[in-house]
């Protein structure tokens, strides 16, 4: 579905992705993890288009969109959320959605018909708000809600672009344990058909809600695997997961 | 032909010391803490008035003057920084504007109500006015003189910067406030001892630019426009960049004036918009 | 369940207190019609707002060079009427299309840039067409304007000194503009706007081509702000070079944060205050003006962020 091969950036001395080969197929959970620094946000923004590689190539269903502006490619339907809030603080959850659904359906260019009139891109977006159980919170402004409902937010604006692959930038970053268990089971309930990277720390999270785990170190990938496979290699165990979980797994 | 060249980019970069003066303190306040300081030049005025005042009306000898005039900008800068600005650091770009820009109306107001908009003009001692000769080309001594400050001047600052502590502290807090302040750097303090000394140099500017452009109220705002060229075509929180941009600027504006007078002020604006759409970030802007 | 566009449907109505509000701006011609000649100032300069606000109110884009489209609807409408008709209504609409012209080629360079350089860049490029219009004086007549010529009235009104068609004219444009933008911003695009202004990151990661959105709403802004040049000079059968200064770009900026910048009504509301102010007080000492308006600059930032609406809108959530 989404891969790219030979992908490296770097400023100046300072090397952020190094020979970075990636491959997601249709339908999966991955997560890739990594210490603070590795370079895993760095990569989202490199897949996205928000920054440009050094060289490489992205393919994104056998189509090439290195070349891609990035909102091009949200159209193509490779979607990010961001790990720190990047919400619209004084549109409603809403309008928010709403915006989304109308840009992908090439309707936001429009400013003679009226915004009312537009109901089915409203219903749609408070469908998802629903599914989300965002509903209540539907008519106040982002900034009002609380912090997990934030965040959910953050996921509902990418559903609602209809993406094909989805980059979850620590989607439970900031939340605590009870809700994120909550946050990944909307995870793991969306459509199969839909391919899903997500970044996160909690490695309990990671271990149960992915099939596959990617891991990142200074820019590199250090070793991909399933999660057995990842818990028991030894180079990540000292790098990264620390005594009590290699000895755990 | 060729003397007319070489007058040219002499006079241009005469006026361009000038513009270095009136501009590096806003350059590097800006760099280290985004604050859109657009009164800036109101206290290039300040140091403009201090010398009118001492030198016309209380007969002090113009050389005197520029001291007292760098020194009584520097203080308006700490005032008005301790008092006002810092509430407003994490404001948004466009009320940074707005209220320096209150500030600039304010201060212009207060200058015509004490001074009137008149024209203002200071006697310079006389080594200072007419012109020599070198090797069959004409300078004018006055603007020799503003060479050889803003050299000074700048060759001061460079060796501040990069010798002393305070200037490494200056330079760690430009690159990046939230590490330096993590390394126990007091920030606020050295922003505030270089927003005096930004403001002091502006006053120190606009004491000198008396002989060359005169000075009246509005100096703060018809000069805002060229100190702002000269800090977004120079980068942000760059000295070098500003002398560049500056000396850049000077030239332009009189290779402009004397070339192709039809042009105007034109030449000036060009270069800027071309310099801009070239490096958004400035000539050696960090962003 | 109630209809989710319900809420869009409830934000887009008329709230009884602007009908009353434009009720209100019939009264200059039976209550003060000595002054109907500010009032179509304060008209056209509503207009101008206006037009600034649907960038810098709705999209976030500050610009310190939108004098530049004003000045040249005013031109074009005054080299109109010198060169070709004194028709004023297909010259009005020529004024708008020159300035969205204008507004459209710069705006491909405008939304590449963002922050110091975008507010520099605006204001370069109306610093360059002044400077090129004080240059083009075969053209433009260069410092003393352009003269000569007449525009008699429009649609059989004819424009008298007492100013009742001058005024008229300029409410009518001003409110025909005023429905478009209104329109604009309860649209689909309008919300896209908005987006832009309240995470302009956040866009491009939901498909939004924000750029094109931009150049759009720079270029409508444009015509409006052609349109009201265009009145102006039909009104005054003169065009000077101020309507392309400096000063003009920075005077609508302060009256659109004044009134309150993104509401709507904040461009006419900080118009009328602005210009009725300064006409009381400016009198004989243009120095007091501006040091008044310097106190309010500073006043209303540090206490009125959002303008005078803001404020008010403030203290009505307050009261509720």
């Amino acid at each position: 579905m989404l891969s790219t091969r030979n992908l490296n950036k770097s400023f100046g001395s300072l090397v952020v992705a190094q020979d970075i080969a990636l491959e997601l197929p249709k339908g999966v959970r991955y997560a890739l993890i990594g210490p603070n620094g590795a370079g895993k946000t760095t990569l989202i923004n490199l897949l996205t288009g928000m920054l440009r590689p050094d060289s490489g190539e992205i393919t994104l269903s056998g189509g090439d969109i290195t070349s891609l502006p990035p909102y091009a490619r949200v159209r193509k339907g490779l979607v990010r959320t961001f790990q720190i809030n990047t919400l619209f603080p004084q549109l409603t959850a809403l309008e928010s959605v709403t915006l989304a659904v109308l840009e992908r359906e090439r309707n936001a260019h429009n400013w003679w018909r009226r915004l009312a009139s537009f109901d089915a891109a409203a219903e749609e977006a408070h469908g998802i708000l629903r599914s989300l159980r965002l509903a209540d919170g539907a008519h106040r402004t982002t900034r009002e809600l609380a912090y997990g409902q934030q965040r959910l937010l953050e996921i509902a604006l990418a559903l609602a672009t209809r993406p094909r692959v989805l980059l979850l930038d620590e989607p439970a970053a900031g939340v605590p344990k009870e809700e994120s268990h909550e946050l990944f089971t909307v995870i793991s309930n969306l459509s199969s058909e839909l391919t899903v990277l997500f970044i996160e720390h909690d490695m309990d999270v990671v271990f149960r809600f992915a099939s596959r785990i990617i891991v990142m170190v200074g820019g590199r990938i250090l070793v991909q695997g399933t999660p057995d496979e990842v818990a028991a290699d030894r180079t990540v165990r000292e790098v990264y997961l620390g005594k009590t979980h290699a000895r755990a797994a | 032909m060729l003397s007319s060249l070489a007058s040219v980019l002499f006079d241009g970069f005469a006026y361009g010391m000038l513009l270095f003066l009136l501009s590096v303190g806003l350059s590097v306040t800006l760099g280290m803490m985004n604050f859109v300081n657009l009164a800036h030049c109101s206290f290039a005025m300040v140091g403009g008035y201090v010398t009118v005042h001492l030198a016309s009306r209380l007969g002090w000898p113009f050389l005197a003057t520029l001291p007292v005039a760098f020194l009584a900008a520097a203080l308006v800068s700490i005032v008005l920084e301790r008092l006002l600005y810092r509430r407003l650091y994490r404001a948004s770009d466009l009320d940074q504007c707005l209220f320096t820009i209150g500030i600039v109306f304010i201060s212009i107001a207060t200058y015509a109500w004490f001074y009137s908009t008149e024209q203002q003009s200071v006697r310079v001692p006389g080594w200072l006015t007419g012109t020599h000769r070198i090797g069959g080309l004409t300078f004018a001594n006055y603007r020799v003189f503003l060479v050889v400050v803003g050299l000074a001047i700048t060759a001061l600052l460079i060796l501040f910067l990069e010798r002393t502590r305070f200037g490494a502290q200056v330079r760690a807090a430009v690159d990046n406030q939230r590490m330096a302040r993590g390394l126990g750097i007091d920030v606020d303090r050295a922003f505030m001892l270089t927003f005096a000394l930004g403001g002091g140099l502006a006053g120190l500017g606009g004491a000198l630019s008396i002989q060359i452009v005169g000075l009246d109220p509005t100096f703060a705002l018809s000069y805002l426009v060229y100190v702002l060229i000269v800090v977004a075509v120079g980068g942000l929180g760059s000295i070098g960049g500003s002398f560049a941009a500056a000396v850049v600027l000077g030239i332009s504006d009189m290779a402009g004036k004397y070339y192709f007078p039809w042009l105007g002020a034109f030449l000036i604006y060009l270069v800027m918009v071309a310099l801009l759409m070239w490096r958004p970030a400035g000539l050696f802007g960090k962003r | 369940m109630a209809n989710a566009s319900a809420h869009f449907v409830a934000q887009a109505r008329w709230r009884p207190l602007e009908f009353v509000f434009w009720a209100c701006t019939l009264l200059p011609f039976f209550v003060t019609p000595s002054y109907l000649s500010l009032a179509s100032q304060i008209a056209i300069t509503a207009l101008f707002a206006l037009s600034l606000d649907l960038i810098l109110g709705y999209a976030g884009i500050v610009s310190l060079g939108h004098a530049a489209f004003f000045g040249v609807g005013a031109y074009t409408a005054g080299l109109i009427a010198k060169h070709y008709w004194t028709e004023p209504l297909s010259a009005l609409a020529l004024a708008g299309l020159a300035a969205g012209v204008a507004g459209y080629a710069t705006s491909h360079i405008i939304v590449r840039f963002r922050h110091l350089a975008l507010i520099m860049l605006t204001m370069g490029f109306g610093l360059l067409l002044a400077e090129a219009a004080n240059s083009a004086s075969d053209l433009t007549g260069g410092a003393d304007g352009l003269q000569g010529f007449h525009v008699p009235g429009v649609l059989g009104f004819k424009f008298d000194m007492f100013g009742r068609t001058a005024y008229g004219y300029s409410l009518v444009a001003l409110f025909l503009c005023f429905l478009v933008a209104r329109r604009i911003i309860h649209s689909p695009f309008g919300l896209a706007l908005r987006g832009i202004r309240e995470n302009a990151t956040r866009m491009p990661a939901i498909g939004a081509p924000s750029r094109a959105h931009l150049r759009k709403a720079y270029t409508i802004a444009a015509v409006v702000a052609g349109v009201a040049g265009g009145v102006l000079t039909q009104t005054t059968s003169t065009v000077s070079l101020e309507v392309l200064s400096f000063s003009r770009s920075a005077d609508v900026l302060v009256i659109l944060i004044l009134g309150g910048a993104g509401r709507l009504y904040g461009g006419i509301v900080g118009a009328i205050i602005y210009m009725v102010a300064r006409d009381q007080f400016s009198g004989a000492n243009p120095q007091y003006w501006y040091f008044w308006i310097g106190v309010m600059l500073v006043a209303v930032v540090m206490f009125l962020p959002n303008g005078i609406l803001g404020g008010l809108s403030a203290l009505h959530k307050k009261s509720q």
